[in-house]
C-alpha cells in the first residue's frame, strides 16, 4: 500500500503557496498535518500531481483573542487547541470537543485547517464551528473571503473552498454570559468517528432556551445545524413536549444515511436521544432526557 | 513427586515449572531489535504486488501486461497461466472427513477468479511502490459471472454452482444423532429454540502475512523466510507443489507479528511467491498490505445455527439439537480444510453437560467470498455461544438462575473418565470446581443484588456466564489420519555445550505465546541449570527436529513434554559422564544450579563446564569404551486420548444503555483448567488476550459483504477491532487437573479465552435487557442490533 | 515529475541526509533507508499505531508523515529511546508483566506510553487506556500493558518523592 508518485513543494509564504495553487489547480493538494490526506494517498484514493506543503508558513499559526472573537490560525494543531488557555476560557465547547478528535498521535499533528478543509461529515469540528457561529477565513491570490461556517460545509468532503483557495484561519465568537454548551458523540470506540454527535450552544434563562444552535455531525453528508429543532426548543419554556417536538423536527432537519456502522433509522434515533440528553443537561432537568425504563 | 502434584514445589534452585519467569526473548523485542520477515532485505530482492480481482466471480478473458512491463523498476510480470507451469494446484480435502470435496486451486487464478481479492497477476519490481505503480497499468479483461454469496441460496437447486464439476455447492455435510432426542423433546417441560447468527470475522494480526522466498539455483535450494506457525508443514507443501525434494526447501521463521491460526494455512499468494523466486532465480518478498489482509487472510465463523434445547422443570437438560450452516468461500483451504470448524461445532455443542440426547447437522457451503478456515478456538465460540445461549434461554423459560442450571447439568468432577454425546473422550475435567471458584471470585450473589438495585434506578446491567470445553494437545486424529503431512508429534534436541551452557532445538514455534520461554523453563528445570544458561532455537527446518509447530494449543502440552523428556535424558547422560569422572555412581549424583552435586546433601562436586571440558577436550582421560553422549533428542505425542480436553467458565459484567444500544464492559472473569501450569503469567495472558479476541466479534468485528460479494469494510477504519479504552479488566484463576498422558501434565490454554468470551458477553447483554423481554442471538451486537431488538428502530 | 527531494534530519541523535521520493512516508524511510526496523508497519492508514515515532518531541504516526516533511526535524525511534535509557524502566515493567506477546505493537506502545508518563503524575487506568486507545494490540487484551504503564508511573512518582 504505497502512495502513487507526486511532486512536492514547500512554499515559505502564503503568497507563494497561493501562486502554486493557482498554477496547479485541481492537480494539487494542500497538505499540512496530513492526517486526513496521507491515508488517502497511501490507499491511492487520491493521486494528486503535486502536494503543496503549507506546514511551515508561520503566518498561519497562532491563537489570538481580539475583542469578542478568538482567531485560530489554520495550522493550529488539535493538541495546541487542547492545551490553549484562551480556548479553555473563551471557547469551552471547542475545549470539550477536541479530546474526542481521534487519538493523541493524530491530535499532535492534525491541524484545524486541514480538519475543516477535509470536511469529513463525521468530524467534530465542523459541527462545533457551526454551533458557535464561526467564520472560516480563506484566501486565494485574489484576496480573502470570509465564509460563515454553516455555508462552508457543502457535502461529503466538499466545501465552499474554491480550487485556488486555502483556509487561513477560523474566527470563533467567544462565549458570552448566559450561554451554555454541550458536546457529546456516540462513537463505537474512543477516538473513532462518531455514528452521531451533537455540539450545542444555547442561552438558558430559567426554563427557557434561546439563541439555540444545534450542530449535528455524522448524521448526513455534512455537519448540519438542526434549525427546526432549534426553533422548537426556543418556543417558550422547555418541557417534555417541546423536547419531543424538537426531536420530531429532526426528521426534517437531518438527512441521515446508511453506512458501515449504522442505518439511517438508527442515526435519526440516536440524534433524538442525544438531543434529549443535551437539553436535559443544559436545562439541568434530567427528566427531559426521556430515558427508557422497563 | 506424585503424579497429581508434579513439579510445582519451588524447593530447588532451578524449579522453573509453575513460576512466572519473564520470557528471555522479550528484551530484544522491547528495544525494537526483533526481526520480523517484513523487516528483512536480501540482496537482489524483488517486491511483489498482486493484481487482484475486483469481482467476486469473473472469467478472465485476457490480461494485457505490455504497459506494466515497461514501467520503471519492473523485473517481471507473471500471470496465473505462466506460474502454473512452475507450481501445481492443490485440493483442500482430508480423507477422514467423509464426502468433503473441493476444487483445484492455483497459486494465481488461471482462467477464473472466485472471490474479490483473489490474485490474478503478479508484478515484481525493485520496490513495492514501483510494483504497485505497474499493477495499476495491467489491464484484465473480465467477464463477470453471477456470484454466489448467501449460504442458504447457494444450496438451492437453481443456484449457480461455483465448481460445476463438483455437482453442487455443498462441500461437506455431517449428521449426528445420539440418544433419544425426539422422546426427550416430547417429555420435556420446556423446549426453546433460537437462531444464532455469527458475523464472519478475521484475525487482523498486527504484522500482516509476510514471506521472502530465495531460490538459489547454484545450491538447488529454496530458503523461505515466512511468518508461519508450521514450518515443517510448509516445507513439505512448497516442495510438493514446486516439484522439489523436501530436502531442497528450508523454511525459517523469525519473529512473527501475531498468528492466531491466520498463519498456519497455505495461502495461494504465498505459494506464488515461492514459485516466483524459482522462476526468477532471485529472492522475492511479499508483505500483504492491510487491505490485502482483509481480503485474503482467512476469515472464519460465518455461521447460521438453529438450536433447540429441551429441559425439565427441575432444570435437567434433556436434549440439544443444532442445525448449522457455514459458508467457506470458493475453496476448502489447504491442507487443513475448511470443514474442520463445522465439524468442531458438532463435536463440541453440549459437551460440558451430562445430557446424552443430541442431534446435529452441519453443512459447509461454497460461496464467492474470501476463504474461511481455522482461526483461534476453531469452532469453539460457535459451539459455546449456541450451547450457552440455549442454556440461558432454558433457564429463563423455567425461571431458574443461570448459575443454578449449570450446576445442575455440568458433568460432575468425579465422573471421569467419561465422554460426550458426540463421542468426545474426557480424561479429567473440573466444571464444578471451576464454577464454584468463578462464582466466589466474582461475588456472584452480591453482583446479582447490585444488578437488582441498579435496575430500580433505570441502570441495566447484565451478568453472563459461559462454560466451555476446549480441544488441546491434538494427536494425529486432527489431520494425520486424514492424509495430511502435518506432524502431531514434536521433537526437542538438547545439548551441553563445551562452556557448560545448554542449547535446545525444538520443533514448536513462537509467535508470542512464550514457546521459547516455556521450553527454556522446562529444560532448565529438568536439567537443574539456571534458565539464563539455556538458549532455545526454533522455527527453522534445517535446525530443529521434525514436528508440528504451534497451533491448536499444542506447544506446551506436546512440545513441552518433549523438552522435559529430552532434559531428563541429557541429565542422565551428563551424570553418567560425571560418575565416570568422579568414580561415583550416577544414582548418587544430581545436578543443581549448574553443578553436579551429591544427591541428598547437594554438596557441589563438579560444575557442568568441567564435565563438558573433560568430555569434549580430554576424553582420553575417560575409561576405554565409555562414550559421552551430550546431545539427546526426544519426541512426544499423546496416544491414549485424541485430544486433551480442558474446561473453564467465564463471566461478563456489563451495562447496556437501552436508549442507544451501546454496551459498556465493566469486568470479565475466567476460571480455566489447563492442567499443569508451566508459567502462570503466560497462561493468564493467553487467557486475557483470548478473551479480548472473543469480545471483538461479539461486539465489533465483522467482515461485511454486500450482495455482490464485495467486502465493504476492508480497512482498519471500518473493520473495528477491540482497543484499549473499551476493554475491561479481566480476572483469571485456575483449577489444575493435569493430564496423565504426560509427566508434565500440561494441557493447552490458547483457545480458552476466545472460546467462551462471545457467549459470556451475549448472555450478559440478554441478562441486562431481560426486563425488556429481549433476546439477541446475533453477533456482533452492534448498537443497531440491540436497538432493533428493543424495537427502537 | 516526482523528483526526489533532499532532506536532512536528526534521527536518534545522528544527522542523516538523504534524497527521498516525496511519496515515501517516514516509517518507510526509517525502515528502508536507515534500517531502523523497530518502527513497525501495521496498517499504513493511521489506525493501528505500530509506526509511532517521536517527531520534534511529540508522538506521531510514522505512516502519516511524509519523509520530506521531516526535513530539519528531530526523530526518535524505539531504538534511540532504548539506547538512551530513557524508557529502561518502562521496558523492564513490560518485561516483568509480559505486556507483550508477539512484540509487533510494542515499540508504538512504548512511545505512546512514555508520552503519557512524561506528563507526570500517576494516571488512573481509565486515563491510561484512553491515552493508548489508538494503538492496536491483538495479543495481550491490553490489561498487562495498562498494568505496566501504571506500575512505571507509580515508580517514577515514588522516585520523584
Amino acid at each position: 500500500m504505497k502512495a502513487a508518485a507526486f511532486d512536492y513543494a514547500r512554499p515559505a509564504t502564503l503568497d507563494e503557496a497561493l501562486g502554486l495553487l493557482r498554477r496547479h489547480g485541481d492537480a494539487a493538494k494542500i497538505v499540512s498535518g496530513g492526517q486526513s490526506l496521507v491515508p488517502a494517498l497511501n490507499l491511492r484514493l487520491l493521486s494528486p500531481e503535486i502536494l503543496i506543503d503549507i506546514g511551515r508558513i508561520d503566518a498561519l499559526r497562532g491563537i489570538t483573542v481580539e475583542g469578542g472573537t478568538v482567531r485560530i490560525g489554520a495550522l493550529t494543531r488539535h493538541v495546541e487547541l487542547m492545551n490553549s488557555a484562551p480556548v479553555a476560557e473563551k471557547l469551552p465547547l471547542v475545549a470539550e470537543a477536541i479530546p474526542h478528535v481521534a487519538h493523541p498521535a493524530i491530535r499532535n499533528r492534525g491541524t484545524i485547517g486541514g480538519n475543516i478543509a477535509h470536511a469529513d461529515p463525521a468530524s467534530e469540528m465542523p459541527a462545533v464551528l457551526q454551533a458557535l457561529d464561526a467564520v472560516i477565513v480563506v484566501r486565494s491570490a485574489d484576496g480573502e473571503r470570509r465564509i460563515a461556517a454553516e455555508e462552508f460545509f457543502t457535502g461529503i468532503y466538499e466545501t465552499a473552498l474554491r480550487a485556488d483557495e486555502i483556509v487561513t484561519a477560523v474566527e470563533v465568537p467567544a462565549a458570552k454570559a448566559g450561554e451554555r454548551f454541550f458536546f457529546h458523540e456516540f462513537a463505537r470506540r474512543s477516538g473513532d468517528y462518531a455514528i452521531v454527535g451533537l455540539a450545542v450552544r444555547m442561552t438558558v434563562s430559567g426554563a427557557s432556551a434561546s439563541n439555540v444552535r444545534l450542530g449535528f455531525f455524522a448524521v448526513g453528508d455534512k455537519a448540519t445545524l438542526a434549525e427546526k429543532a432549534a426553533a422548537a426548543l426556543s418556543a417558550g419554556p422547555v418541557t417534555a413536549a417541546t423536547v419531543a417536538a424538537a426531536q420530531a423536527a429532526l426528521a426534517d432537519d437531518l438527512t441521515p444515511q446508511d453506512d458501515q456502522q449504522a442505518s439511517a433509522a438508527t442515526r435519526l434515533h440516536l440524534a433524538r436521544v442525544v438531543l434529549g440528553r443535551a437539553v436535559a443537561a443544559l436545562l439541568e432537568d434530567p427528566s427531559l432526557a426521556g430515558r427508557t425504563a422497563a | 513427586m506424585t503424579a497429581r502434584n508434579p513439579l510445582t514445589a519451588l524447593d530447588r534452585p532451578n524449579s522453573y515449572i509453575g513460576r512466572a519467569v519473564p520470557r528471555p526473548n522479550l528484551t530484544r523485542l522491547l528495544q525494537g531489535r526483533g526481526q520480523y520477515v517484513s523487516d528483512m532485505t536480501l540482496p537482489r530482492m524483488g517486491h511483489v504486488a498482486f493484481v487482484r480481482s475486483p469481482y467476486a466471480h469473473a472469467k478472465i478473458l485476457g490480461i494485457d501486461v505490455a504497459e506494466a512491463k515497461a514501467m520503471p523498476g519492473v523485473i517481471a510480470v507473471v500471470t496465473g497461466a505462466e506460474l502454473a507451469k512452475v507450481c501445481s494446484p492443490w485440493v483442500g480435502v482430508l480423507s477422514h472427513l467423509k464426502g468433503l470435496k473441493s476444487a483445484p486451486q492455483h497459486a494465481i487464478a488461471v482462467d477464473r477468479a472466485c472471490w474479490q481479492g483473489e490474485a490474478v497477476c503478479a508484478v515484481i519490481a525493485e520496490t513495492r511502490a514501483q510494483a504497485e505503480d505497474a499493477a495499476e497499468r495491467i489491464f484484465v479483461n473480465y467477464e463477470e459471472l453471477e456470484p454466489v454469496t448467501d449460504m442458504e441460496r447457494a444450496l438451492e437447486p437453481d443456484a449457480v454452482v461455483i465448481h460445476p464439476e463438483l455437482g453442487d455447492n455443498l462441500a461437506f455435510e455431517r449428521n449426528l444423532d445420539a440418544g433419544e432426542v425426539d422422546k426427550a423433546i416430547a417429555e420435556a417441560d420446556a423446549v426453546v429454540e433460537a437462531d444464532f447468527l455469527f458475523g464472519r470475522h478475521t484475525g487482523v494480526t498486527l504484522e500482516p502475512r509476510a514471506i521472502i522466498a530465495d531460490w538459489n539455483p547454484g545450491e538447488g535450494r529454496l530458503t523461505v523466510h515466512q511468518g508461519t506457525q508450521a514450518p515443517h508443514m510448509m516445507q513439505n507443501i512448497i516442495a510438493k507443489h514446486l516439484d522439489l525434494e523436501e530436502a531442497q526447501v528450508r523454511v525459517v521463521c523469525h519473529d512473527v507479528g501475531g498468528s492466531f491460526g491466520i498463519k498456519v494455512h497455505v495461502y495461494a499468494d504465498e505459494m506464488a511467491v515461492a514459485a516466483l523466486s524459482k522462476l526468477l532465480r532471485r529472492p522475492v518478498k511479499f508483505v500483504a498490505d492491510r487491505i490485502e489482509s482483509f481480503n485474503t487472510d482467512i476469515h472464519a465463523r460465518d455461521h447460521r445455527c438453529k438450536g433447540k434445547i429441551a429441559v425439565k422443570s427441575d432444570g435437567t437438560i434433556t436434549a440439544f439439537v443444532i442445525d448449522d450452516i457455514t459458508a467457506i468461500g470458493p475453496y476448502s483451504m489447504y491442507p487443513r480444510t475448511s470443514a474442520i470448524e463445522a465439524n468442531q461445532v458438532v463435536n463440541l455443542v453440549g459437551g460440558q453437560y451430562t445430557n446424552m440426547n443430541y442431534r446435529a447437522r452441519a453443512r459447509v457451503v461454497f460461496q464467492n467470498k474470501n476463504v474461511t478456515c481455522q482461526y483461534r478456538a476453531v469452532g469453539h465460540p460457535i459451539a459455546c455461544s449456541v450451547t450457552e445461549g440455549l442454556v440461558d434461554l432454558a433457564a429463563r423459560a423455567i425461571g431458574m438462575d443461570p448459575a443454578a442450571i449449570r450446576r445442575k447439568n455440568l458433568i460432575p468432577d468425579d465422573a471421569y473418565p467419561t465422554g460426550s454425546a458426540s463421542g468426545l473422550k474426557f480424561e479429567a475435567l473440573s466444571h464444578h470446581a471451576s464454577l464454584d471458584k468463578l462464582l466466589a471470585m466474582m461475588n456472584y450473589d452480591a453482583l446479582r443484588a447490585e444488578q437488582a438495585e441498579l435496575r430500580k434506578k433505570g441502570i441495566y446491567r447484565g451478568i453472563g456466564l459461559a462454560t466451555f470445553i476446549e480441544v488441546t494437545n491434538p494427536s494425529a486424529a486432527f489431520y494425520g489420519v486424514g492424509g495430511a503431512r502435518i506432524s502431531s508429534q514434536d521433537g526437542v534436541a538438547v545439548r551441553l555445550e563445551a562452556t557448560g551452557r545448554i542449547v535446545v532445538q525444538t520443533s514448536i514455534t513462537e509467535q508470542g505465546q512464550g514457546s521459547e520461554a516455556i521450553t527454556a523453563q522446562v529444560t532448565a528445570h529438568a536439567l537443574g541449570v539456571p534458565m539464563e544458561r539455556v538458549r532455545v532455537i526454533l522455527g527453522d527446518t534445517d535446525n530443529t527436529p521434525y514436528g508440528g509447530g504451534t497451533w491448536a494449543s499444542r506447544a506446551a502440552g506436546i512440545g513441552g513434554e518433549a523438552a522435559w523428556q529430552a532434559g531428563k535424558a541429557l541429565k542422565a547422560n551428563i551424570l553418567a559422564v560425571a560418575a565416570t569422572i568422579l568414580q561415583s555412581s550416577a544414582d548418587a549424583l544430581d545436578i543443581v544450579n549448574g553443578f553436579v552435586v551429591d544427591k541428598g546433601t547437594d554438596a557441589e562436586r563438579l560444575p557442568l563446564e568441567e564435565v563438558a571440558r573433560i568430555a569434549y577436550f580430554r576424553p582420553d582421560t575417560l575409561p576405554p569404551g565409555f562414550q559421552s553422549e551430550l546431545m539427546v533428542v526426544r519426541h512426544f505425542v499423546p496416544r491414549q486420548y485424541p485430544f486433551a480436553f480442558t474446561n473453564g467458565i467465564q463471566a461478563s459484567y456489563l451495562e447496556v444503555d437501552p436508549d442507544t444500544g451501546f454496551v459498556t464492559l465493566l469486568k470479565h472473569w475466567c476460571v480455566e483448567d489447563c492442567g499443569t501450569v508451566i508459567n502462570p503469567q503466560l497462561v493468564d495472558e493467553q487467557i486475557r488476550g483470548g478473551i479480548v479476541q472473543g469480545i471483538g466479534p461479539a461486539l465489533y468485528e465483522h467482515c461485511r459483504y454486500d450482495e455482490n460479494g464485495q467486502l465493504t469494510n476492508a480497512s482498519m477504519a471500518d473493520y473495528l477491532v477491540p482497543m484499549a479504552a473499551e476493554m475491561p479488566d479481566i480476572e483469571v484463576a485456575h483449577v489444575v487437573s493435569p493430564t496423565l498422558e504426560s509427566e508434565l501434565g500440561a494441557k493447552g490454554a490458547g483457545e480458552a479465552g476466545t472460546a467462551g468470551a462471545p457467549a459470556a458477553v451475549v448472555n450478559a447483554v440478554n441478562d441486562a435487557l431481560a426486563p425488556f423481554d429481549v433476546r439477541i442471538t446475533e453477533i456482533p451486537m452492534t448498537p443497531e442490533v440491540i436497538l432493533r431488538a428493543l424495537g427502537k428502530v | 515529475m516526482t523528483a526526489s527531494v533532499s532532506i536532512t534530519l536528526k534521527v536518534n541523535g545522528e544527522t542523516v541526509s538523504a534524497d527521498v521520493p516525496p511519496r515515501m512516508h517516514l516509517a518507510d524511510f526509517l525502515r528502508e533507508r536507515l534500517a531502523l526496523t523497530g518502527t513497525h508497519i501495521g496498517c499504513e492508514h493511521g489506525v493501528c499505531g505500530a509506526c509511532s515515532v517521536r517527531l520534534n518531541g511529540e508522538v506521531v504516526r510514522g505512516c502519516l508523515v511524509l519523509a520530506v516533511q521531516a526535513d530539519g526535524a528531530e526523530v526518535l525511534t524505539v531504538e534511540g529511546l532504548s539506547d538512551s535509557g530513557e524508557i529502561a524502566d518502562l521496558q523492564e515493567a513490560f518485561r516483568n508483566r509480559n505486556a507483550l506477546q508477539c512484540g509487533y505493537c510494542t515499540p508504538g506502545m512504548l512511545l505512546t506510553a512514555q508520552e503519557l508518563l512524561a506528563q507526570g503524575g500517576v494516571p488512573d487506568r481509565e486515563t491510561i487506556r484512553e491515552h493508548m486507545s489508538g494503538n492496536y494490540c491483538r495479543c495481550t487484551g491490553y490489561q498487562a500493558i495498562v498494568d505496566a504503564v501504571e506500575t512505571t508511573a507509580a515508580a517514577r512518582a515514588a522516585a520523584r518523592g
